[in-house]
């Protein structure tokens, strides 16, 4: 421990901490804009700027340690005047469209120019003007809107190791921008959307559809069918300022169906399903069909990850298509039999946590019957935002049950929105179709947390299984890289793009005016949403899903059927992007 | 015996743009016409600094300095001077007419005489291409007492008693860095030599690479010895391509002779060097975004701490040093620490290198102990302001320096004196300004190079810069408002404090020391709308006097028809419709334009 003092009060604080750590703990709320704690950082925007005593100029205090004795005022009229003008500097150079703008109410900026008490400007000038990129299937780039915070660089380079922004230019000049100013879709994204999150203005947004779905949700003439991802509902409920942690599956439901839709059916469901296929696919390979590890393939920007950075592990890839897939493909064939309809006529929209799932959506591999399966994909933002502009009082909705065939899930299902669920709910199916035994313990704590890279081993008939989870696409790199180096390691190994995976993705509601993106407490209280909805189910295990049941007997006969393969799976094959090393060079 | 002669030739940009090319291929023909060849000595050097009297040659035995001839004057000094051994008089340089002398000693020549070349001392004396050359002026020799009668510890202390502070600008103690670096535990740690010179009008780090490289390799083993390093990097700029050869050239002889590599001298000591080029961003001379570029990648700055003597270069422990810093080395630990923080001031010791430019009558290189006055370097070495114009103002520290009026011309050169007066050392430009130019144009001058340069990455430097840019602007183009001028004070303070790095922290420099020292001029434009120098094109008056005859030629070369008038009658200019181009006013054949 060691004594500063702030603003000329004596603290005992720890050493080795900055600042602005220092200053966090003790109640002052330092202004901030370009740090994030889960980044490196950066020093970039300079509103942390503190004064110190002995130091000729402002010290940032994100970056700045503390020291004994020193003396640190945050808020003098100096440093007030300085950081007011820094921030009304940004201000300057951004667009003043706050009331049309995407994120309005809802940004960093905004918040931090009314705590600034900017109420008057003094040195407008010239404004950068670029064209907005909207080439990418998922997510909209607006150079104009940026302030050059550095997050979204930061985080798709060292949390998602994607690398496909950088700074180019000088001075006044600045921009950050995909390799060679390409088109983003020509770009390396995979489409994961972290950078929408961390954006503290609305420089990057996803591809949005509200609009149009609100105009097909008045066509009478189409059949309107609306799925929604686990993740959703134990997110929505921050972008109506509940506390994280709570879900609203059922109040979701009647939403949707107070929309305009006519049937509402559960992502979990086809959760379920995937498991069925791929616990067989496991299975299959783990007896000698195929190659191991097996990888999941749940996630669409690890898929694009996958074919642009990993095309020699493609083999590894479970073919199983993701369950937004699976259920849209079904959808279009066993429930438009059932319901005696003309797919054609079906509207299919994907309500998802995900802005790689537009992506997904439009992956000519999965047509059905020259059909696109998935329709329309929105995320969480757009479905709330969809919610509140009908005036749909979600909070106090009576809640309704999902339609069948495609609503009933099992709690393995839930749990695919979190990080290590895939493979939880994969074990708890390979283990009985495996042995006939049914897995008792089947809440598999060594697979369940934040930590990046997660190990575990479990016996199925005197057989070891070692499994492996990573969450975030920086960790999925380093996972498989250990792979490429032992392909014995591992039999099994889940990869989730997002941090946290579904529950952090890039579709999620945006952090509050008293969080941060990314957050691991909000994370865990969404992931914590899901398990408490697995615990308090009688059937947790897919195999055990009567409409899963119904579903093979039915219609598509047993796992990994012809029928199966037809609907339910997929191929991948490599791609390379500008800007990317062929492989045969990178395996040098 | 007969006498070997040896001619020199200034190989810098200057002369090379004087023809010091042609003039050498000439030098070689007439050489063979007379059956010479062979027997006079040819070579190039690094720049001499006499850069005003290009093309600039030597000849020795004698140091017989020519300067300012053509090609034809060629055959003429050949056959005088190496065939009678008669000087021709004419071309030998000679500011200096109280010894008006024949034979020209370097130091005799008053713009040589006046300084004291420690950085330089080789420069234009040895050929930097030629490792025994630089042996035989005692080059390797502190490397091999460093080696054999040092401990590094003694090193480290010799350099800190020395005195010896950066040369790139910021003036941190040198053996304070070398200790810090030195104090780290690490298997790897590394040494840079800071070569990315980027300030506009700037070349001491050119020149002395040019000019002397294997100083600078030998600055770096001594460190490498002391801090503990086996590696060491030359960052320099893609830009200066013969400085490039030759510390390439350098590098390989010197590892050729066993000055680099393993068991130097037979020591136990191992150290490579390798040359790494910029790519053109001025903010790469910034150290922790040099370090990026060498890495790979853009070269931004990065906040500090952590430090490069913790982590640097690859997150490794790093001493990253100044060419002149470097060159400063050798001599310190040959000649001492005692004798070398003999030369300068309490607090600066040694010599500076200055590129004197601008409003002076020699511009070019000059190396001065520290403490010399701004007097005794514009007038004493520079001679002087040219023509009968009136100074009006020095600039120091390159473009984010801070321009001086006439009342600070007797400050005494040193870190602490600059910073006090509102400049700083910086590398060492230093232009000189006289009363035709306006110092509210300087002043965006500079800052319009730094907003260009800026990296983009922090709030002031990249945002602020641009709107003291778009104010100043306004201020010459006659637009300015009341409040402009405090304006540009607010955003340029804020801009030095807050600033991630060096360029933005200094960036202001210009701007607020003109503010300071010419304030009337800044008035002038914003209240007056007058631009006194007559630079600020926006604010020129021109009217037609009563000596117009009534030609007409204005009249037709007024591009939007802002003058009228009848045949043989006197114009007039609608002040209104003029755009100010001064096109009458170059076709005027009767002086009867007045520009005000």
């Amino acid at each position: 421990m060691i004594s500063i003092f702030i603003n000329d009060k004596p603290y005992k604080v720890e050493a080795g901490q900055t600042i602005m750590q220092a200053a966090d703990k003790l109640g002052f709320h330092i202004p901030r804009l370009c740090y994030h704690p889960k980044l490196s950082i950066e020093g970039a925007c300079r509103v942390c700027i503190v004064e110190v005593v002995g130091m000729r100029n402002y010290v940032a205090s994100c970056a700045y340690p503390v020291s004994e004795g020193m003396k640190i005022y945050t808020n003098t009229e100096e440093i007030r005047r300085a950081r007011r003008d820094i921030v009304e500097l940004i201000l300057d150079n951004h667009p003043e469209d706050c009331h049309t703008c995407e994120r309005d109410g809802n940004c960093e900026l905004q918040r931090l120019a009314f705590a600034m008490g900017i109420r008057k400007r003094h040195f407008e000038g010239e404004k950068k003007h670029y064209e907005k990129d909207l080439s990418s299937t998922s997510v909209i780039r607006d150079p104009n809107k940026c302030i050059l915070c550095g997050r979204c660089v930061r985080i798709c380079s060292e949390i998602q190791k994607v690398n496909a922004l950088g700074y180019a230019h000088r001075g006044f000049k600045t921009v950050v921008m995909p390799a060679y100013n390409m088109p983003f879709k020509d770009s390396v994204c995979t489409t994961c959307g972290q950078c929408i999150n961390v954006c503290p203005t609305a420089a990057f947004i996803e591809k949005n559809f509200t609009q149009e779905l609100f105009q097909k949700l008045g066509d009478k003439s189409l059949i309107k069918v609306a799925q929604i991802a686990p993740s959703v509902r134990a997110a929505i409920g921050e972008a109506f300022n509940l506390e994280p942690g709570r879900q609203l599956e059922k109040e979701l439901t009647a939403a949707l169906r107070k929309l305009g839709f006519d049937y509402v059916f559960d992502t979990q469901f086809s959760a379920d399903l995937t498991i069925m296929e791929e616990a067989s696919e496991f299975l299959e390979r783990f007896q000698g069909k195929g190659k191991l590890p097996m990888i999941t393939s749940c996630s669409s920007a690890w898929m694009k990850c996958l074919e642009q950075f990993y095309p020699d592990l493609i083999d590894n890839v479970s073919t199983c298509k993701s369950p937004m897939s699976m259920a849209s493909a079904l959808i279009k064939s066993y429930f438009a039999k059932k319901i005696k309809a003309d797919p054609k006529k079906i509207l299919s929209v994907a309500c998802m946590c995900c802005t790689a799932k537009k992506y997904e959506a439009l992956r000519p591999e999965l047509m059905v019957d020259g059909m696109q399966a998935t329709d329309m994909v929105i995320t969480t933002r757009e479905l709330a935002w969809m919610i509140k502009s009908a005036g749909i009082d979600l909070l106090h909705i009576k809640g309704e049950e999902f339609d069948h065939p495609l609503g009933y899930s099992s709690g393995a299902g839930t749990i695919f929105g979190v990080t290590g669920g895939v493979m939880e709910a994969a074990i708890r199916t390979a283990y009985e179709l495996y042995t006939g035994e049914t897995l008792l313990d089947i809440e598999i704590q060594d697979i369940r947390g934040l930590k990046g890279i997660k190990e575990g081993k479990l016996v199925i008939d005197g057989k070891e299984i070692r499994i492996a989870v990573a969450h975030g696409l920086g960790n999925a790199n380093e996972i498989l890289n250990t792979i490429r180096k032992d392909l014995q390691r591992y039999h099994f190994v889940e990869i989730m793009g997002c941090p946290g995976g579904c529950i952090g993705g890039g579709g999620q509601p945006y952090a509050g005016s008293n969080s941060l993106p990314l957050d691991e407490e909000c994370l865990m209280k969404r992931a914590e949403a899901l398990y408490g909805l697995d615990r308090n189910k009688t059937i947790r295990r897919s195999h055990e899903n009567p409409d899963v049941q119904r579903l093979y007997k039915e219609f598509l006969g047993r796992p990994m059927s012809a029928m199966s393969h037809k609907l339910l799976h997929t191929h991948y094959k490599p791609k390379e992007p500008r800007g990317i090393v062929p492989a045969e060079l990178t395996a040098r | 015996m007969p006498v070997r002669f040896n001619i020199t030739l200034c190989d810098g940009p200057s002369c090379i743009h004087k023809r010091s090319k042609e003039v050498v291929s000439t030098i070689e023909g007439e050489l063979e016409k007379h059956g010479l060849t062979g027997k006079v000595g040819i070579n190039l050097s690094g720049c001499l600094g006499m850069c005003s009297k290009g093309p600039v040659m030597i000849i020795n035995p004698g140091y017989t300095i020519y300067g300012a001839f053509a090609e034809e004057d060629i055959p003429e000094i050949i056959q005088q001077h190496i065939m009678k051994k008669k000087p021709v008089t004419r071309f030998i340089i000679d500011e200096d007419h109280l010894y008006n002398r024949f034979f020209r000693v370097f130091g005799d020549v008053n713009f040589f005489g006046k300084q004291m070349r420690i950085a330089l001392r080789n420069c234009g004396i040895i050929d930097p291409e030629n490792i025994d050359d630089y042996i035989s002026l005692r080059g390797y020799e502190a490397l091999a007492k460093a080696l054999t009668d040092m401990s590094p510890g003694k090193v480290i202390a010799e350099i800190k008693k020395s005195g010896l502070r950066g040369r790139g600008g910021a003036g941190f103690p040198t053996g304070i860095k070398w200790e810090l670096t030195a104090k780290e535990e690490n298997d790897e740690k590394y040494v840079i030599c800071n070569a990315d010179e980027g300030d506009p009008g700037a070349f001491m780090d050119r020149s002395a690479i040019e000019g002397d490289p294997h100083t600078i390799v030998e600055g770096m083993l001594i460190a490498g010895f002391a801090i503990g390093a086996k590696k060491g990097i030359v960052y320099i700029r893609a830009e200066y391509p013969l400085a490039v050869k030759r510390i390439k050239k350098a590098i390989a002889d010197a590892g050729r002779e066993g000055f680099l590599g393993d068991n130097i001298l037979g020591s136990n000591f191992n150290f490579d060097i390798e040359v790494r080029l910029g790519a053109g961003a001025f903010v790469c001379g910034e150290e922790t975004a040099l370090m990026l570029s060498i890495e790979g990648h853009r070269g931004m700055p990065r906040p500090r701490p952590p430090f490069p003597s913790v982590s640097g270069l690859f997150g490794k422990p790093t001493l990253i040093n100044n060419v002149e810093t470097w060159a400063n080395i050798p001599v310190i630990i040959l000649d001492g620490a005692d004798w070398f923080s003999s030369l300068g001031t309490e607090k600066s010791k040694g010599t500076k290198v200055f590129a004197l430019a601008g409003k002076v009558k020699n511009t070019g290189l000059v190396e001065v102990p520290m403490g010399t006055t701004l007097r005794q370097i514009i007038y004493n070495i520079g001679g002087g302001i040219p023509g009968d114009k009136k100074f009006k103002a020095v600039q120091t520290g390159g473009p984010s320096g801070g321009c001086l009026s006439e009342e600070y011309l007797d400050t005494k050169i040193d870190y602490e004196s600059l910073a006090k007066a509102g400049s700083i050392m910086g590398s060492g430009g230093m232009i000189i300004i006289d009363e035709d130019s306006c110092m509210v144009n300087i002043a965006k001058f500079f800052l319009e190079f730094t907003q260009n340069e800026s990296c983009g990455k922090c709030t002031p430097c990249r945002e602020g810069t641009k709107r003291m840019l778009e104010i100043l602007t306004r201020i010459t183009e006659g637009k300015g408002a009341e409040g402009d001028i405090d304006k540009l004070q607010r955003l340029g303070n804020m801009i030095k404090k807050a600033s991630l790095c060096g360029l933005g922290q200094s960036a202001p420099n210009p701007v607020l020391s003109t503010i300071k020292n010419f304030r009337a001029e800044y008035e002038e434009h914003v209240f007056n709308k007058r631009c006194r120098a007559g630079v600020c094109q926006h604010l020129l008056v021109y009217e037609i006097t009563d000596k117009c005859v009534g030609c007409s030629v204005c009249k037709k070369a007024c591009s939007v028809g802002a003058i009228s008038g009848a045949p043989k009658a006197r114009h007039v200019i609608d002040i209104n419709k003029c755009i100010k181009c001064g096109a009458c006013f170059k076709v005027c054949k009767f002086n009867a334009i007045r520009k005000s």
